[in-house]
């Protein structure tokens, strides 16, 4: 009836996984009292978890990135607590069985949920106002991809009460993520988790490539358009093109799992190097879906804040979609040391450092759009330049890695966790978090706590060079990855080192804590009335902060490069006058509903009860999908009229002051 | 004021390029997205191909595709296929001339045909688990009966939309949700066509000699 | 207490620092990895020529050009350089031309496929890794071992590796170059230890829940001390055979190191290759190419 759940599955005997449990039970329960209590449902319901409103998704996902944060710098501050101490015969506090879930869970976890969500969350948010339209091309589907990606952090967390995870680290590599080796739940939590919040992200690649390409404000040609929907072009064409690949690899592994096929098996004829391959050709695209869109924020942010244009922005396009093409010719360099010839490790590597040469350019063209500005240093700015200098660095191990010989040296050391972190945290959590700062006054209409964000920004990036200088010096050593205990004693001082830096990072998250808080306590002193609060250059600019639903009564008429500026210069010139009174038109705007929710809540369903084994529950998961896809597909209106004097009650009540 | 702009702007000329003229209509959108995410299936197929075609050898023993294929049942099955995109495009014209008698037809007729493709497909596996030439067996029957499942999986799919699409023209005409998605299901069978294609060259063709 | 321990650290780090570098590629024993470590000092020199001037410019003109400095001039409207553009994919370009040329000879001269040349005959070495230890077998001489192996100094070691069931990666930091070991698949590594020593091995491709205590011991010794050893370790202890092999394969966790005084012939390619028909060596194969599979 339960297939293989049982009361075994909970984790009774484990302290330390019963506490965290516990834990985490109690602060769901504790908000959803909450909720109930101050009768919060309803405006949840018809605000936020049925919305179809990009800004409001955007929003939701970079919420849960940033809860899942959490949990994943959790698991990464046990793990470093864990290596500062087992050394020599000490075993630590985490047995094996935990620590190997500790690891796999938070690489799992940072990268596709906090790294993935934060940066969709942010084109969610950003690209449609940049474009100057009203929303993205599918808004409901958008619900969906949103609401799945909720489905597989949700799993994971399942995960953690139910039940274990994964033992395999986060690529789980066969033979051992195969049956044989891991019999129990854990892979099959990884795999599903993974594949429903898959198909999310592919569907919100295929929403912003078409919004994109299909959707933008007359006039905004595509040598127009701002350099972050460049980026989040090429990084949603990246997800399309790699996401399948992942899909099918999973599919593959599911079926030798679940069916006893043998693509991936000791014996039989499979062939593990083909599931290592796939993963590669999904993963190395992956980390540029990763790291475009944040050098667009990077590229945004450095404009503005230096009042100038940005530097080379047809360098900065072809940069870009180089970067975009020549990453799905590298996959290889994840592997050199799987015996390949010297002719193939050796064109990969190359092919590989040519990566550096469009990055490089970014890096210099940034440089020159601060030179001959004037720098104002606000909060995205720090997290810029932090970027641009830690970067450097990141880049720079990368190209040694890419050199086959030396990754024969290093490869799967802490030296390489050095580096990916290097590149990942100063390059796509940096980025993010400079989005964040830039983009919160327009998503609330209040700006954030500057002091605290600057204490969180120096916190991060001292905790990053404390947490991690010590492991590529220990990557050269040969300290390998992965390690429950050690027995060098010479190891010990610098994993301290690494432990305090994570301590430090800590000390980040606790000031961008605070800030929200104390931000959202002063936001009747901070609010933004201009729509525009820091100079803006691109249309988001142009809408009162926060905007309204439907974003642009009227869709803007382009004329040039960052035409906010532009309309800018042309009112301060006297050349733009503002039609009085303005003529406002009614406007269509697609009606909020609860298929996304419902489709994820089916998700889960089906997704644990196939983790269990529980097949008529999987059956009746499927079924509800489907009922809720034909309800979805049968309603007869999608959109909802508002009409022009709710438009025009609008705009009075939120005067655009800047172009007064 | 932003809005005020945009009117007293945007009367001035017609964009010189196309990538100028603002957002496209709705029915340019649907298709388009549809078809990026065709694409991405695509891709995913591809991934399946390329894992066949390094397994399709390593038969650890067990039967080989020459011993297994049998090229005149599925010479039907592609002639159904093909036959069954033809009707499907017949379809489209009726649907564009707003004739329902002629859609259904059209729709029946596909139906059929992508049923009777799926009947010979699932009567062939059926044959070679009763051989003892099961996914279990062998890495190359592994990675056989994904793909050619994984297709045969989609047309499955396809006779299900179908089948609701005929219900929603019966009970909502040609709506523009309606057309939108008889365009999109109709791009899905001819990429199911496509990759067809692919397979039965690769895998049945190449495979049987 | 995070602090009492920051401190403690300091000062062990600055102890460490004084006492010099303790092992890995600072401190190579071998051709292979000293070359290694040439490439990895000479392209990361090539690098910081460039990372080093692009940091300091970086905070040079964030700072030069702050907006609280009248003295900075303005350009407020400046975006586009062709001269600079030229320069700006110029230099990375030509870095990675260099470093390509590095990469190019590197990946050639350090293939672990390749031999070593040099006098003297080479050891052959056969490697399997189990959950979760290490089996060294020299066929030559008909011993094993378990998580140590003696080798001889200035004399090239032929490795032949495989895997018992899952993957994993053999590493000799102070040796060199590290290679995959996966099961049913062969792979070749070609090192030497240059000076007597004693050189920590582990896996790095992690491979379940005793992966941890994989470590082992290459023990490389003078070549007459090496004929000595061969003949203290042959003909005592137990013996290596098809069920020796198979109950060492039972997962087993922080296994002392032990030795076997003889070895059935032909074992390591029953474990590379157990559904083969004849016993016969089977032709060495590179393990990427699972299309020959």
């Amino acid at each position: 009836m339960l297939g293989k759940l049982s009361w075994s599955a909970v984790p009774i005997n484990e302290p330390i996984d019963m506490i965290a449990s516990c834990l985490m039970i109690l602060a769901i329960v504790g908000i959803l009292i909450g909720i109930t209590v101050k009768g919060h449902w309803p405006y949840l319901w018809r605000e936020w978890l049925t919305s179809v409103d990009h800004k409001r998704i955007g929003v939701m996902y970079c919420l849960l990135a940033m809860v899942m944060l959490l949990r994943g710098f959790t698991d990464a501050i046990m793990m470093r607590a864990q290596q500062a101490f087992a050394v020599g015969g000490a075993q630590g506090y985490l047995p094996a069985e935990h620590y190997d879930q500790v690891f796999s869970a938070h690489g799992t976890i940072m990268i596709f949920f906090v790294a993935m969500p934060f940066i969709v969350g942010l084109m969610n948010f950003a690209v449609p106002l940049q474009l100057g339209v009203r929303d993205v091309a599918f808004p409901t589907l958008n619900s969906i991809s949103l609401w799945l990606a909720a489905s597989g952090a949700l799993l994971v967390n399942i995960s953690l009460v139910i039940g274990n995870f994964a033992r395999t680290g986060w690529f789980a590599y066969p033979p051992l993520s195969e049956l044989r080796f891991s019999p129990d739940v854990g892979v099959d939590y990884y795999l599903w988790a993974l594949q429903i919040s898959g198909v999310g992200t592919l569907l919100g690649g295929v929403n912003l490539v078409t919004t994109i390409l299909k959707l933008r404000a007359p006039g905004m040609s595509y040598m127009r358009m701002p350099m972050f929907c460049w980026t989040a072009l090429a990084s949603n064409l990246l997800i399309v093109a790699a996401f399948p690949v992942l899909t099918a690899a999973f599919a593959m592994l599911l079926l030798d799992r679940y069916l006893g096929f043998h693509f991936f098996t000791v014996g039989h004829g499979g062939n593990m190097m083909m599931y290592v391959n796939l993963f590669w050709v999904w993963g190395h695209p992956e980390v540029y879906i990763l790291i475009l869109p944040p050098f667009g924020v990077f590229s945004e942010v450095t404009a503005t804040f230096s009042g100038k244009p940005l530097f080379g922005y047809r360098s900065m396009v072809a940069a870009t979609l180089a970067i975009c093409v020549l990453s799905f010719m590298v996959w290889l360099h994840h592997f050199f040391t799987m015996g390949a010839g010297a002719n193939v490790n050796a064109v990969f590597g190359i092919v590989s450092m040519v990566i550096a040469v469009p990055t490089g350019v970014k890096i210099f063209n940034w440089l020159f759009t601060m030179y001959g500005g004037r720098v104002r240093f606000a909060v995205p700015i720090l997290w810029t330049i932090g970027f641009m200098i830690t970067f450097a660095i990141g880049g720079a191990t990368g190209v040694l890695l890419a050199i086959p010989p030396v990754d024969f040296i290093v490869h799967d050391t802490v030296f390489l966790i050095a580096h990916f972190h290097n590149v990942i945290i100063a390059g796509v959590l940096f980025g993010a978090f400079a989005g964040y700062n830039y983009w919160f006054p327009k998503a609330f209409g209040f700006t954030l706590d500057e002091g605290w964000g600057k204490a969180a920004f120096w916190c991060w990036l001292i905790g990053f060079y404390l947490a991690f200088m010590p492991l590529y010096w220990l990557g050269l050593e040969g300290m390998p990855r992965r390690m429950q205990h050690y027995q060098e004693v010479g190891w010990q001082p610098w994993l301290m080192v690494a432990g305090a830096g994570a301590v430090v990072i800590l000390a980040g998250i606790a000031c961008q804590i605070i800030q929200l808080a104390v931000s959202i306590r002063t936001r009747d002193r901070r609010r933004d009335t201009t729509g525009d609060p820091w100079n803006g250059r691109t249309l988001e600019w142009a809408t009162p902060s926060p905007p309204p639903m439907w974003n642009f009564a009227e869709l803007p008429q382009v004329e040039g490069e960052d035409a906010f500026w532009q309309m800018k210069q042309l009112a301060r010139d006297g050349k733009l006058r503002a039609a009085v009174p303005p003529a406002y038109r009614a406007i269509e705007m697609p009606k909020n509903s609860p298929t996304g929710f419902i489709t994820a809540f089916f998700a889960v369903v089906t997704g644990f009860a196939l983790i269990w084994h529980i097949w008529w529950m999987a059956g009746l998961g499927l079924l509800g999908a489907f009922a809720t896809t034909l309800v979805f597909a049968w309603r007869d209106v999608a959109e909802a009229e508002i009409p022009a004097e709710v438009v025009a009650q609008f705009y009075e009540a939120h005067p655009v002051e800047t172009l007064r | 004021m932003t809005t005020a702009i945009a009117v007293s702007h945007g009367g001035h000329g017609v964009p010189p390029i196309p990538s100028m003229e603002g957002p496209a209509p709705k029915r340019i959108v649907v298709s388009f997205g549809f078809w990026i995410f065709l694409l991405s299936d695509i891709v995913m197929f591809s991934a399946i191909f390329a894992t066949y075609a390094v397994l399709a050898r390593a038969t650890a023993g067990g039967p080989t595709g020459a011993q297994l294929f049998h090229l005149t049942t599925v010479g039907v099955e592609t002639t159904c296929l093909l036959l069954s995109t033809f009707t499907c495009g017949l379809m489209s014209l009726a649907i564009n001339l707003g004739r329902r008698g002629a859609t259904y037809l059209g729709g029946a007729v596909t139906f059929l045909l992508g049923a009777v493709f799926l009947t010979l497909e699932i009567r062939e596996f059926a044959a070679m688990f009763a051989e003892g030439a099961t996914p279990q067996r062998s890495a190359f029957l592994s990675g056989f009966f994904t793909l050619v499942g994984c297709h045969g999986l989609h047309v499955a799919i396809g006779l299900i939309w179908l089948t609701v699409m005929m219900v929603q023209v019966a009970s909502k005409g040609f709506s523009p949700f309606v057309h939108h998605r008889l365009l999109c299901f109709s791009l899905f069978w001819h990429a199911l066509d496509i990759i067809w294609v692919a397979l039965f060259s690769i895998v049945y063709l190449m495979g049987a000699r | 207490m995070p602090s009492s321990g920051l401190c403690r650290s300091l000062a062990l780090i600055t102890a460490s620092g004084l006492g010099g570098c303790s092992g890995g590629l600072f401190d190579p024993a071998g051709p292979v990895s000293s070359a290694e470590r040439t490439i990895l000092y000479n392209s990361l020199g090539i690098m910081l020529a460039i990372i080093v001037p692009t940091i300091i410019a970086t905070l040079g003109v964030a700072w030069w050009f702050r907006a609280s400095n009248k003295r900075a001039h303005h350009m407020p409207d400046w975006q586009y350089s062709g001269r600079i553009e030229m320069i700006v994919w110029s230099i990375p370009a030509m870095t990675i031309l260099l470093l390509g040329g590095i990469d190019w000879i590197g990946s050639h001269q350090l293939d672990p496929y390749k031999p070593i040349v040099n006098q003297g005959k080479a050891l052959r070495i056969q490697v399997v890794s189990l959950d979760w230890k290490w089996l060294f077998i020299l066929p030559d001489q008909g011993i094993a071992s378990v998580n140590k192996v003696v080798v001889p100094t200035g004399i090239p070691l032929s490795f032949r590796l495989t895997a018992s069931g899952v993957m994993n990666s053999f590493l000799v930091p102070q040796l060199g170059s590290q290679i995959a070991l996966m099961p049913r698949m062969e792979t070749q590594l070609h090192l030497r230890a240059d000076r007597p020593g004693s050189y920590r091995g582990y896996s790095t491709n992690f491979s379940g829940d005793g992966y941890a205590g994989m470590a082992f011991t290459i023990d490389a010794v003078p070549a007459g001390r090496f004929d000595q050893a061969v003949t203290a370790i042959r003909g005592r202890g137990p013996d290596l055979d098809a069920a020796g092999y198979a109950e060492l394969a039972k997962p087993s966790e922080a296994v002392p190191a032990y030795t076997y005084g003889a070895v059935s012939p032909g074992l390591f390619d029953r474990i590379v290759a157990p559904e083969a028909p004849a016993a016969g060596p089977i032709p060495a194969q590179r393990a990427n190419t699972p299309e020959e599979d």
